[in-house]
């Protein structure tokens, strides 16, 4: 069986690519895809902690199942705002969006 | 009842009176008075039990009533109080009794009581008359006095103060006495407080007193610090008299005895007006005249010589004292007589022979005439108050014709405006003729005559004859102004108007009146020596068999001589005659040969007194307290505290608080989140990727440390 720390190295490394994509992508839209893959490290963390650990304890899917309808909610209300916002202003570039600052 | 216990209730119901009138009865006239007067009475009633009871016992002097109670703790013994009546506590205690229920009952009508109210009256002024219609006719009467009551509740507590003082068996309480009766002067001197020669006359009774009471009060700590008592009987003993005769006090070679002896006298000189401090009676006169009857003659006046009578065993110990209370009594008698002469308003007169009698009374003590002094003590109670209240009764007259021609310039007081009031006034006139002869010492019927005639003859058998003759003189002068007195008063014709329609006064004037010239003649016979000529062993001399007895050593009766007696005789007559024939036909000042200014003015004591004492005080109260100590010294201080503070409040302000706490803190706390504020607004770029950037690399940096410096 494939050990426990390869799962999480597994994790590890694509909690990292969303983190570079999401503070490396200038379009919203793709931010909003790193928050994506850094939500679903963490689930396959949850997974594998879950078949490592006591399985008759299914708190740890249960959790999985949350987050994936949390991200859905999420990924929902913000890409609305992301077309909401380009309605106005024209764009999607993080950048430019800079109005809320002193 | 005991004895005892009833010695002990005698000065309680004025006391009572006092409160009763003062803190409930005093806008109802009648119950006050009712109060005043009732309490008197059983006052009265208490003193002649005691008194009778005290006349059964055999041997009083050496088995008195008394009982005491322990009073204040001091150390390991009492301070002990207690009452107690021998023979001379009997015998002042009836004289007291029976004048205080007299000036109580006269009080009522000199104050008007039932007249209406005065049409503008106010308190503090005597009252000036009301006007009332009758039958169509508007006329003045006398009006009320406006603070009736309160007189009453005044007399009711001066009366609580002398029965206290005649009764108690130590010095402390009779000290308690002296001083209440003292605090009472005052008030009634300038019970009429709107008036200023009242209120200067009561500062001024009160702060001469004063000066004797001092003294006094030395006197009886010096006493107790000796025998570590005060209580008469234990005083008197062979043991303790012997030891105070005997350690000298290191003054001017004065014995223990002699100098304590010397301290209360001059209590007593303050207090009966002895020269030099008598200037505070003539003054007294301001009050009313019961007062001046009461206080100021029969009973305040008298319990200085009573002190000085009750401490005689003491005194007597040390002859250089005796000499000095003689010479000052016996100077007092002459001098204060010589002033009266001069005097023309009519309770003055009274006043200079008062201190003049309390002379004859001190110099009869200094001489050792022991009961002569009691016996004149008593005799001079009943006819000075006789005539104070007759005096009074004249003024009331006249002030009835002063409000009848509505002239109020004549002074009712002044004897020049009199004359003729034999026939307005009759029984003022013979009850004052009755007082005056007994001043005067007329032969045989008055109580005066005795009682001065044991004193020439007590004088004359001790050898004394320096004393017998300056008291002969003063006797001599007593006659020939009372005299004077009577004729410019009531003898003549009515040298004014006022005097035409003076009248006689009520029923509870005249009627003291009376029974006080009752006793102003029969005194005199309790008193009359064995061997007297004719009417001796007549009745027995009991006066002296009874007081004699409150010595442990029962004096002796001097032998008989002829030459006080016929001394005592031509005085008296002598003064009268001299009197009657000089003043029968002067009407006005002007022609009155004694009125000379040395004289008037009383020897100028007043004005070297107002020199001595009085301008220099005021000079020091000026100067020295006021301007140095108040403004120099005590204002210097606060205005150096005042700058001085506000200095330091400079300080802080300038130095720490507009620096440190405005400043640093004040200002500074917010100029450095300014600047900080200003600092960081940087990092505040409103992009999503940099915030991030930042919180990983602060979570990054804050993990790594933890990791190194917690975890590892």
């Amino acid at each position: 069986m494939v050990p426990l720390s390869w799962y999480l190295i597994f994790s590890a490394a694509l909690f990292s690519i969303g983190l570079f994509g999401v503070l490396s992508r200038r379009n919203a839209v793709a931010i909003l895809l790193g928050v994506e893959l850094m939500l679903n490290s963490v689930n396959v963390n949850l997974a594998a902690f879950w078949r490592y650990g006591d399985v008759a304890d299914i708190a740890g899917q249960v959790f999985a199942v949350i987050v994936f309808a949390v991200a859905a909610a999420e990924v929902s209300v913000g890409l609305a705002l992301v077309i909401s916002v380009y309605r106005r202003r024209n764009t999607v570039i993080a950048d430019d969006l800079d109005m809320m600052k002193w | 009842m005991t004895t005892e216990t009833l010695i002990w209730l005698i000065p309680l119901p004025p006391v009572l009176a006092f409160f009763l009138i003062v803190l409930f009865t005093n806008r109802s006239k009648a119950l006050s008075h009712t109060i005043a007067v009732g309490a008197a009475l059983l006052s009265w009633l208490g003193s002649m039990i005691v008194f009778v009871r005290a006349l059964g016992v055999e041997h009083l002097g050496e088995h008195p009533f008394e009982s005491s109670i322990n009073w204040l703790p001091t150390g390991d013994t009492w301070l002990k109080i207690g009452v107690l009546v021998d023979p001379l506590t009997a015998v002042t205690l009836f004289f007291v009794a029976w004048t205080v229920l007299m000036i109580f009952l006269y009080s009522i009508g000199y104050h008007n009581y039932g007249q209406p109210e005065g049409d503008h009256d106010h308190k503090g002024l005597p009252p000036h008359g009301a006007t009332v219609e009758e039958h169509g006719n508007k006329h003045v009467v006398p009006s009320v006095e406006p603070m009736y009551a309160r007189f009453f509740a005044f007399i009711g507590l001066f009366a609580f103060g002398m029965f206290t003082l005649v009764v108690s068996d130590n010095l402390l309480t009779l000290f308690v006495g002296w001083e209440i009766m003292g605090l009472c002067s005052y008030l009634l001197i300038g019970f009429w407080y709107a008036k200023p020669s009242a209120r200067d006359a009561a500062v001024k009774a009160f702060m001469t007193t004063r000066v004797g009471d001092v003294f006094m009060l030395l006197g009886i700590a010096y006493l107790y610090s000796v025998t570590g008592t005060l209580s008469f009987r234990t005083i008197f003993s062979e043991e303790i008299l012997h030891t105070l005769a005997t350690i000298p006090s290191g003054f001017l070679g004065f014995s223990t005895a002699g100098l304590i002896g010397l301290l209360l006298f001059i209590g007593t000189v303050g207090k009966s007006a002895q020269f030099p401090l008598h200037v505070w009676l003539p003054d007294a006169m301001e009050g009313p005249t019961p007062v001046s009857a009461m206080i100021h003659a029969a009973t305040m006046v008298s319990a200085g010589v009573y002190a000085v009578i009750r401490m005689f065993p003491l005194i007597s110990l040390d002859e250089k004292t005796m000499t000095i209370v003689a010479f000052i009594g016996a100077f007092t008698a002459l001098f204060a007589a010589t002033i009266a002469v001069a005097q023309n308003d009519i309770k003055r007169v009274l006043a200079y022979s008062t201190i003049s009698q309390l002379g004859f009374m001190i110099a009869a003590l200094g001489i050792g005439a022991y009961v002569a002094a009691v016996f004149h003590l008593i005799t001079h109670a009943f006819f000075k108050a006789l005539l104070f209240l007759g005096s009074g009764s004249v003024i009331h007259g006249m002030e009835h014709g002063v409000l009848h021609t509505g002239n109020h310039d004549v002074d009712p007081q002044d004897m020049f405006n009199m004359g003729g009031l034999k026939n307005k006034m009759p029984i003022t006139f013979w009850t004052f003729l009755i007082g005056g002869f007994a001043l005067s010492g007329f032969p045989l019927v008055t109580a005066g005559f005795w009682s001065k005639d044991e004193i020439f003859a007590d004088a004359f058998g001790h050898g004394e004859i320096a004393v017998f003759i300056t008291l002969g003189s003063a006797a001599f002068l007593t006659a020939f102004y009372t005299m004077r007195q009577i004729t410019l008063t009531f003898l003549g014709e009515a040298r004014t108007a006022e005097a035409e329609h003076a009248q006689e006064t009520p029923w509870t004037m005249t009627v003291p009146l009376i029974i006080l010239s009752v006793f102003a003649v029969g005194y005199g016979w309790v008193g009359i020596p064995e061997h007297f000529p004719g009417l001796g062993g007549l009745v027995p001399n009991w006066l002296h068999e009874f007081v004699g007895g409150t010595l442990a050593e029962h004096p002796e009766p001097v032998e008989f001589s002829w030459v006080p007696l016929l001394t005592s005789l031509v005085v008296a007559l002598g003064g009268l005659g001299l009197g009657y024939v000089v003043y029968r036909d002067i009407d006005t000042p002007a022609e009155d040969k004694l009125q000379i200014d040395f004289l008037k003015r009383k020897y100028f004591f007043d004005e070297i007194y107002d020199a001595i004492f009085v301008r220099p005080a005021y000079w020091f109260a000026e100067n020295v307290v006021y301007r140095f100590m108040d403004q120099g010294v005590i204002d210097g201080i606060l205005h150096l505290f005042g700058p001085g503070t506000q200095g330091l409040g400079d300080g802080i302000r300038n130095y720490f608080d507009l620096p440190v706490i405005n400043r640093f803190f004040g200002d500074g706390s917010a100029e450095a989140t300014y600047w900080f504020g200003g600092k960081l607004r940087a990092i505040q770029t409103g992009r999503i990727q940099q915030y991030l950037m930042l919180t990983l690399i602060i979570f990054v940096l804050v993990g790594a440390a933890l990791y190194f410096f917690v975890l590892a």
